[in-house]
């Protein structure tokens, strides 16, 4: 495989052609905030966190599914990329109902230690505060859609791990929603394996186990990947 | 204070802010013709929905959404919201949780007691209550009698460094959960509370003796703060100890005899009703045989002591009996809430004491683990200011469909307005157009010794300094002063 040769952040970079930019700056020890992003299932550029500045490009790309090219010359940390990715993280707080203190993620959440990293102090928009419901008829996991950022991750790693394809998004813009096969309560769902990889995959606290309480779920998402490369690795086949 | 406005009529005064209580409030005293206080109202100006905005949560989040209405007495609100999630389950938790429980109960009722006593009150008494306001605080305290201030600031720490033993953290510690608790306590922090232990005993003694010192030169305030027959509610036991977890209503009236006994708090509804007045956001609630306001009646540490038979603990009960002579059949006067705040100190030490030599403290057998099992729930405990209740409806999946919090300060909302208008009739008599001077530092103190905590009652926000405005008949403003 031909290898590509660009530049991080003034850093000389070597990356095999099909990587992306998020995966070669990662192998470059060059930190790029992602939030939808999951090891082990693919990409599909929702958040925007990891968005990143090329030279010559006006846009701004997402480092998750941009492919690297020889000669790139990209930057990950400007002051505006700081900018933009605050902002982002402000409107994702507004859109819907995170409140840290009593959700069953705090201290262990994706979307509150890039607040932090990000010097999230106040959110200058407006908070929409919709009244999206709680889904707890599933016997042993709990989907509470005031604090879903529809990362899609549940969705993914239920159609392309498990296979059971029973998790999807309806709806468009800031009226999408999570739903179960056909939009009807989770403990009716035909599909459901109830295999729990949504819930391991999922970055804030919309998706839990039952019965957790403040600050109590703590998520393995390294499972997920050792799924997909012993599954990939042929490592399971006797 | 404002100038007199001329007015024919009688007169209503107003205190607003209220100050050096938890929350914020402002107090009305009505005169009539003749000028003497026909009526005065305790004002709960803010709100804040608790109630409705708990609906459609999963029942499990609720013994950490709940303390959330206050950074004082969390625990409160933690363990009452656990114990009507224990019902909803339908679970008998564990004996090592139940303990654990308790200690924390304890630990927050020294934390909170001591605040009230130290931090609040005892500047008014202990300073004397016509110093000016820049220094009747803690601060003046601290520099007119060190040791003391120091005393009350440890002993505050030292409850909440059992809070934070056991649940991580001094506030809001997400720690019980329904069903039990997550963690037990270690050995290696029960060691330290262990040896801080005779310390914070020393300090609730040296404070009990002082201010029976000073109980002498305040005759007027123990008559007239508050000083009327009504009925006591709290939680008791079988053997009639003084008890601050668990248990049965037990109500007793003036005259220390029980008036109902043996009550499932689950069943509150059927002699507690809830009456609104206009002008407050704190419900009132009553005695619901006697009617309203007849059913007055009064919680926390004053009716703890009059519904209990013995405290349980040696030191506790030399002081109650000493207190007992205070009053015939049970003591009637308010004032003397600040007596049995410090007796409560003393007994939850004692019985703290007791606790940290039980090794069933550190067993890790302390979560019951169940489902929904049943679609109702109560959850009471005795908070610092009274008998706290959670009342939960879920549904079939857990999610609250209706929530109800009676809190202590709401029970005394009745009581605290007879007392207002007590110290009002003693201070204004005849044709006032003013409020004079000594009313407004009487009437907030008065206020004081039910230690309200108006952020719990009226599930409020912001800060809280007392208003008291003159009303004439007419509903002409006379006077208005604030205190800062």
């Amino acid at each position: 495989m031909a290898a590509k040769t660009l530049t991080i952040d003034g850093q000389l970079v070597s990356a095999e052609e099909n990587q992306t930019l998020l995966e070669a700056a990662r192998d470059a020890q060059i930190p790029i905030p992602t939030l939808c992003h999951l090891d082990g299932v693919m990409d599909v550029g929702a958040c925007r966190m990891c968005l990143v500045e090329i030279v010559g490009t006006p846009k701004l790309l997402p480092a998750c599914v941009t492919k690297v090219q020889e000669g790139l010359e990209v930057r990950t940390n400007s002051e505006r990329l700081q900018r933009y990715r605050r902002l982002l993280l402000e409107l994702l707080f507004a859109e819907r109902n995170h409140v840290c203190a009593v959700c069953v993620s705090n201290g262990h959440c994706e979307l509150q230690d890039l607040a932090t990293q990000h010097g999230m102090d106040h959110v200058r928009y407006a908070y929409q505060a919709p009244n999206l419901g709680v889904d707890l008829s599933h016997r042993l996991y709990g989907l509470d859609h005031n604090r879903c950022v529809l990362c899609t991750r549940c969705v993914r790693v239920c159609w392309y791990i498990e296979g059971a394809g029973t998790l999807n998004l309806a709806g468009r813009g800031t009226g999408s929603m999570i739903i179960t096969d056909l939009n009807q309560p989770w403990a009716d769902s035909d599909t459901c394996t109830a295999c729990g990889k949504c819930v391991q995959a999922c970055p804030t606290g919309a998706l839990f186990y039952k019965g957790a309480t403040v600050a109590e779920m703590e998520r393995d998402r390294q499972k997920l990947e050792y799924i997909v490369t012993a599954r990939e690795k042929k490592q399971w086949n006797v | 204070m404002n100038t007199p406005r001329s007015s024919p009529a009688p007169i209503r005064v107003l205190i607003d802010p209220v100050t050096r209580i938890e929350g914020h409030a402002k107090i009305s005293i009505f005169l009539d013709d003749a000028g003497n206080v026909a009526d005065a109202k305790f004002h709960v100006v803010e709100f804040r929905g608790f109630e409705k905005f708990c609906e459609g949560r999963p029942m499990w989040e609720m013994p950490s959404l709940t303390p959330r209405v206050c950074g004082i007495c969390p625990v409160s609100h933690l363990l009452a919201s656990a114990k009507a999630c224990d019902a909803i389950l339908a679970v008998r938790i564990p004996a090592a949780a139940e303990k654990l429980r308790r200690l924390m109960n304890l630990a927050q009722i020294v934390q909170s007691h001591a605040l009230s006593f130290f931090h609040l009150s005892a500047p008014d008494f202990l300073l004397g209550w016509d110093r000016p306001a820049a220094e009747r605080n803690l601060f003046g305290l601290a520099h007119a009698d060190p040791e003391l201030a120091r005393g009350g600031i440890r002993l505050r720490q030292f409850g909440q460094e059992i809070i934070a033993a056991l649940g991580g953290r001094k506030i809001h510690p997400a720690w019980a959960v329904p069903g039990g608790v997550r963690e037990p306590l270690t050995p290696a922090a029960r060691q330290p509370l262990e040896a801080k232990l005779p310390e914070a005993l020393a300090i609730a003694q040296a404070a009990l003796q002082r201010f029976r010192e000073v109980l002498t030169q305040h005759r007027r305030e123990i008559q007239v703060f508050g000083n009327f027959p009504s009925l006591f509610l709290g939680l008791s036991r079988p053997d009639g100890l003084w008890e601050h977890y668990d248990g049965t209503l037990r109500f007793v009236d003036a005259g220390g005899n029980v008036l109902a006994d043996d009550l499932d708090p689950a069943r509150y509804q059927d002699v507690i009703a809830e009456a609104v007045e206009p002008g407050s956001y704190l419900k009132s609630p009553y005695y619901k045989p006697l009617g309203y306001p007849d059913g007055l009646y009064r919680v926390g540490p004053l009716a703890r002591l009059n519904v209990c038979r013995r405290m349980g603990s040696p030191l506790a009960d030399a002081e109650l009996d000493r207190f007992r002579r205070f009053g015939h059949g049970a003591v009637t006067s308010s004032f003397l809430y600040h007596y049995a705040r410090l007796i409560e100190i003393l007994a939850s030490l004692e019985r703290i004491r007791e606790l940290l030599g039980d090794p069933e403290l550190t067993s890790p057998r302390l979560r019951a683990d169940a489902g929904i099992n049943k679609l109702e729930g109560v959850g009471a405990s005795e908070a610092p200011r009274g008998t706290l209740f959670h009342h939960y409806h879920v549904d079939e999946q857990g999610l609250l469909q209706r929530v109800n919090l009676i809190i202590a300060t709401g029970q005394n909302n009745l009581a605290m307005n007879r007392t207002v208008a007590q110290i009002a009739r003693h201070y204004i008599q005849g044709a006032s157009q003013r409020i004079p001077e000594p009313l407004l530092n009487r009437v907030e103190a008065g206020i004081r010794a039910y230690d309200p905590c108006l952020s719990c009652s009226t599930h409020a926000a912001g800060q809280m300094p007392l208003q008291l405005t003159l009303f004439a008949p007419s509903g002409a403003v006379l006077d208005q002063v604030a205190s800062s």
